[in-house]
């Protein structure tokens, strides 16, 4: 207990001075993390699934309080609370089967079993589950062959007996921790590998003689990049220099190294660049469940010179970068103001902010983010395919539970 | 040579081993100034509340984001509170962070501090030496590397200091960080610290480098702008060179002062700047003011309200630079302005304005106040139609309805100002009575009064205060109606200094008289310093080349006409010759037939000057020997009254400045001149009249010619009356 302690500590420390960078990595190492508070988490018996949730929860609370404008840490946190409902919820099923029996086999020894009726087990796990997903098209279709695969199968078991179900019973605590365990580490796995997933259906996207632009420095434009000029596309590329950090000249340096055609032009010149763009392709810092964009600061102005100019404005975003929370609300729309050290030299204009002579009084604001919003958005690309803006919401309900939009605890429970 | 052998002998001689030392810090928790009192007497200065927050957060989190170690807190006046402060924090439990505090009742100085820390044997490497009281988010990596290196390569190579970019103010001569200018000399390419000057006399607008350093080094560059930082990345050595010069107070007064001006121990100091990076030691009130306001600006991103959380509750950070903590009531009728910080548990009340201030936890603050560049601290009370401007005020005042605080005030823990009651500007206010053996001395602020007067506040804290509150809740103090504290007169001396240090922006008019004071200066004199630039020394440049190099082209001229002369007397070119030459400088550099004649007249003297002479009597002789051979050449320019007028004006500005050994010489020069016919009566008589008015510093050589000008008015006729 104290190691994870330790390692939560030294976390909310790097989030809390800004030392982590790029969600990828915020998110990797925010599901590490709560992987090993789940391995280092004592289950009892009973309510296995409600402890481990508030054990994640206790430390997700802190997590994104350290940094709540990185909310790839809040996502994080929320994929996994949906890790573990759903795990409880497909051991609950696989377990009515027991449960079921013991119900119909009557048995005495197990008293405390009985008062749980099979058939209202059964009903509030189809409720959760119901309340888990809400029927999109996917999940519709998989929900109606499930439940209707569930009650036959709890009926139709008859033979395993007390001995068997109470040691099926002990295991399940663990069997529990292990799947969640299992989901968890699939989890990172899919942080790991979203570029891939997203750059293979780079080919779909881009064409021959097409012109591309990019702002600033993204790894999973990079990569999609990349990867269609692997499939032998032949396309030029504008970058952006993605001022003040001016990560574009880093994107077009790698660019250019890897073979492509590349042009990097100033933020300010997008508008005159973009009559000559096929195509708009940017990476996000987060896509909000309207399908707005959270995106590095001058992306607004892209996407709006792309919608004059009738060009896709095409965003990339690993599935990590889902964010259940509308943009409305004021958490997320508050801004990461970096230091103004990067816009100004503080020795060159050292005179002008001399506040106590009064004479200047310059002020410099240095927004890391952008928003765009979700009409200037022609398609999200996620590690799943490609999706209308309108259709986020949906997609985000596969992702997460609507229980746990809100991680911050009630203040009676305390920590 | 001895001290090196001594701490190599206990480090470890093998460099292997001494790369494997984790890096260690000695943070000062005590200035060993008296510059923040009256408060520093209640309360240790790093842990006064920078924008809510106590100062030695900011120096402990930015040491351990770039990646210390091991910090030893040294803590000399209120150690408990420092210890017990850091005890309850969360600094004391870090992992890959140990806070270990070194306590020491008597030690006076930074000097005696680091000679405790040497004692203790517990640093074992490269050391970075940070007072407590610094706010920087430059990363070190660099720094040391560039140390190490260093070291690896000159083993004298004992420190390095972090330097920063930051333009003084032209016409006050202070940073904006309210310490004096500070004049350094660098080797541009090794970066070597060769002189290091931060009270150079501002008044005469020279300095004195050391004709040895022209000499020995191929280059240097003279510096004005460049603000000390006060983070030193120090080697093992320093410490025990501390100890062996047992003299050694002050950290750059008597420490790097003395590396540099003795070579003996050839220990050499180089400096690391800064560009993007923040970094600022908190000096004064008035750099207290200018820090606080960079850190609401987020120049020291991450160390801003908003990210840095120590407490409980989150700061969020609205638009315009508005922090606003948890739980704050707020009418809706007050008014907060941009780059205002409001703590948590504050209630504000209808119609307040709060502009540029911040505001601490727990204050309750009335209706129609009006706050304006204020520093409110914690838990404390404004009644209405109050009104503070630029002020600081600590935990647990009350302010009585009514009441004005004018620009500069520091109301210390828990006085209490009466209603209506107006406190002057630049007042200090404090329940403890003014320490009697207050040191004037700068030199000796860190004398024992500090220590031993915060010992016994320490012990009594609150025992005095109550018992001064009972004494002063008399009807009327000197605070008003129930007023509670006494107003400490500000010390002698130190009049000039109150507006400079103080947290209110510096007044207009100071302003103003510090810019025509300047303005006067550039009439008669070119020495103003422009910007860094480089010198190169060559032969062309005399001793007295006390100048930085300077784009200022009057200053250049000047240069060219001294050398262009020095040349025609060393060459013995012709008369004619040399004339041209200076008419063709005065058209390339646009100047008119006064200023060559000044020009040339104070080469002349120079020159006089710069021929050995035993006495006054010779150095007459001279000037007399250079006139007879070079008169022609002055008096081609000396055509109009008004350009021998100029002449004089050099002369005396030349025995002001730069000649002292002219001085006394002035009347028979000048009578000597106005018999060689270089200068004529009336321009004698009208310079005399011009400075008339002048002040009477001015008029030292009016008076010292009043003979010679006496005699003139009487030997011609009459025809001058007016004159008088």
């Amino acid at each position: 207990m104290p190691d994870v302690h330790t390692l939560v500590n030294d976390f909310l420390n790097q989030l809390k001075k800004r030392k982590i960078e790029g969600s990828q990595a915020t998110a990797k190492l925010t599901a590490e993390l709560l992987r090993s508070v789940i391995s280092q988490q004592r289950v009892p018996h009973t309510n296995q699934a409600t402890t481990l949730i508030n054990a994640v929860r206790a430390v997700g609370e802190q997590l994104i309080a350290a940094n709540p404008i990185e909310l790839a840490v809040g996502n994080i946190v929320r994929r996994v609370l949906h890790i573990i409902r759903e795990e409880d919820l497909s051991l609950a099923t696989a377990a009515m089967d027991g449960l079921g029996v013991s119900a119909a086999s009557d048995d005495e020894d197990d008293a405390e079993r009985d008062e749980n009726p099979v058939l209202s087990a059964a009903a509030v796990a189809a409720a959760a589950r119901s309340t888990l997903r809400p029927p999109s098209l996917q999940t519709l279709l998989e929900d109606t062959s499930d439940s209707a695969a569930a009650p036959p199968t709890s009926s139709s078991g008859g033979e395993s007996d007390g001995r068997s179900r109470s040691v099926e019973k002990g295991s399940r605590g663990r069997k529990l921790k292990h799947d969640v365990i299992e989901a968890v580490n699939e989890l990172i796995q899919d942080i790991s590998t979203c570029y891939e997933q997203i750059a293979e259906q780079a080919v779909e996207h881009i064409h021959h003689n097409e012109v591309i632009l990019t702002l600033g420095s993204s790894k999973t434009v990079l990569e999609f990049l990349y990867a269609a000029k692997e499939k032998q596309r032949s396309f030029k590329v504008f970058v952006a220099e993605g001022a003040p950090r001016y990560q574009g000249h880093l994107l077009a340096k790698e660019l250019a190294a890897r073979g492509l055609q590349t042009t990097v032009i100033t933020d300010s010149a997008v508008f005159a660049m973009i009559s000559r763009v096929n195509m708009v392709i940017v990476g996000a810092h987060a896509v909000m469940a309207n399908g707005g964009v959270i995106a590095p600061v001058g992306l607004n102005m892209a996407a709006l010179a792309a919608q004059r100019h009738a060009v896709p404005f095409v965003v990339l975003a690993g599935s990590h970068k889902l964010c259940p929370l509308y943009p409305h609300n004021p958490e997320v729309l508050l801004n990461e103001l970096r230091s103004p050290s990067e816009l100004l030299d503080f020795g060159e204009f050292s005179d002008c902010m001399d506040s106590a002579s009064g004479a200047g009084s310059l002020h410099v604001v240095n927004p890391t983010f952008d928003y765009v919003p979700p009409k200037l958005v022609s398609l999200f690309i996620t590690d799943t395919g490609g999706h209308n803006p309108s259709y986020m919401y949906r997609l985000i309900a596969d992702y997460y539970s609507a229980d746990d939009l809100v991680v911050k605890r009630r203040p009676t429970t305390g920590s | 040579m001895g001290a090196q052998k001594k701490s190599g002998a206990r480090v470890s001689e093998d460099p292997d081993e001494l790369v494997r030392v984790p890096l260690q810090a000695v943070l000062l928790a005590d200035s060993f100034t008296t510059k923040f009192r009256p408060i520093t007497l209640e309360r240790p200065k790093v842990l006064l509340p920078l924008v809510n927050v106590p100062m030695i957060n900011y120096t402990l989190t930015w040491l351990e984001s770039a990646g210390v170690e091991e910090v030893f807190v040294f803590c000399c006046s209120h150690s408990k509170q420092v210890i017990s402060y850091l005890e309850k924090s969360e600094w004391l439990s870090q992992p890959n962070f140990t806070v270990t505090t070194v306590e020491s009742q008597n030690s006076v100085s930074a000097g005696d501090a680091l000679r405790v820390i040497y004692e203790r044997n517990v640093i074992h490497g490269d050391f970075v030496l940070i007072s407590g009281d610094t706010v920087s988010n430059m990363s070190l990596t660099q720094a040391l590397l560039e140390h190490k290196e260093r070291k690896k390569k000159d083993s004298n190579a004992v420190m390095t200091m972090v330097i920063k970019r930051s333009k003084p103010n032209p016409a006050i001569h202070q940073s904006r960080l309210g310490t004096d200018e500070l004049f350094m000399a660098i080797d541009p390419n090794t970066k070597q610290l060769l002189y290091y000057e931060d009270r150079a006399d501002q008044s005469k607008g020279t300095l004195h480098l050391d004709k040895s350093l022209l000499a020995d080094n191929p280059s240097l560059s003279l510096h004005h702008d460049k603000q000390d930082c006060y983070i030193d990345i120090c080697s093992p050595e320093v410490l025990s060179l501390f100890t062996d010069n047992f003299d050694y107070q002050h950290l750059r007064r008597h420490f790097v002062k003395g590396l540099l001006l003795d070579d003996i121990m050839g220990y050499k100091i180089f400096v690391h700047e800064i560009h993007s990076d923040y970094a600022a030691r908190i000096d004064n009130f008035r750099s207290y003011d200018t820090v606080s306001k960079d850190i609401i600006h987020r120049w020291t991103y991450p160390l801003v309200p908003d990210v840095m959380n120590f407490g409980d509750t989150a700061t969020k950070l609205e638009r315009q630079g508005i922090y606003r903590a948890s739980e704050i009531s707020q009418s809706q009728s007050a008014v907060i302005g941009p780059f205002t910080v409001i703590g948590s548990g504050t209630k504000i009340g209808h119609n307040t304005k709060i502009l540029n201030s911040v505001i601490g936890e727990g204050c309750k603050i009335g209706s129609n106040v009006i706050i304006e560049g204020c520093y409110i601290w914690d838990n404390i009370s404004i009644e209405d139609g109050c009104k503070l401007q630029h002020a600081i005020v600590c935990d647990g005042v009350i302010i009585k309805s009514g009441a004005v605080l004018e620009p500069g005030v520091i109301l210390s823990f828990k006085v209490v100002v009466g209603p209506e009651f107006v406190v002057p500007p630049y007042s200090n206010v404090s329940l403890l009575q003014q320490p009697i053996e207050e040191d004037s001395d700068e030199e000796l602020e860190y004398a024992d009064s500090t220590s031993v007067i915060g010992s016994q506040v320490d012990k009594s804290d609150v025992e005095i205060a109550s018992k001064v509150l009972e004494t002063h809740f008399s009807p009327a103090s000197e605070l008003g109606m129930g007023g509670a504290g006494h107003v400490w007169s500000t010390c002698e001396g130190s009049h000039e200094e109150e507006w400079r240090h103080s947290v209110a922006p510096i007044p207009k008019d100071k302003v103003m008289e510090a810019i025509k004071t300047m303005k006067d200066d550039l009439e008669n004199d070119d020495s103003f310093l422009p910007p860094s630039g480089e010198l190169k020394p060559n032969s062309n440049y005399s001793d007295d080349d006390d100048h930085e190099d300077s784009r200022d082209d009057s200053y250049y001229f000047e240069k060219e006409v001294e050398a262009t002369f020095l040349r025609a007397v060393h060459e013995n070119i012709q008369e004619s010759h040399l004339i041209l030459e200076i008419n063709s400088l005065k058209l390339s550099y646009n100047k008119l037939a006064a200023d060559c004649a000044g020009a040339v007249f104070s080469a002349m003297m120079k020159y006089a000057l710069d021929t050995p002479h035993s006495s006054a009597d010779v150095l007459l002789q001279n000037v007399q020997a250079v006139f007879t051979k070079w008169k022609k050449a002055l008096t081609s320019y000396l055509t109009d009254i008004d350009e021998q007028i100029e002449v004089i004006l050099k002369f005396e500005e030349i025995c002001e400045e730069s000649a002292k050994e002219f001085a006394p010489l002035f009347t028979r020069i000048l009578h000597y001149l106005y018999n060689e016919d270089v200068v004529e009566e009336d321009a004698i008589l009208s310079w005399e009249a011009e400075l008339k008015d002048a002040d009477e510093a001015d008029k030292v050589f009016v008076k010292q010619a009043q003979k010679l000008i006496q005699w003139l008015k009487e030997a011609p006729e009459e025809d001058d009356d007016d004159e008088e």
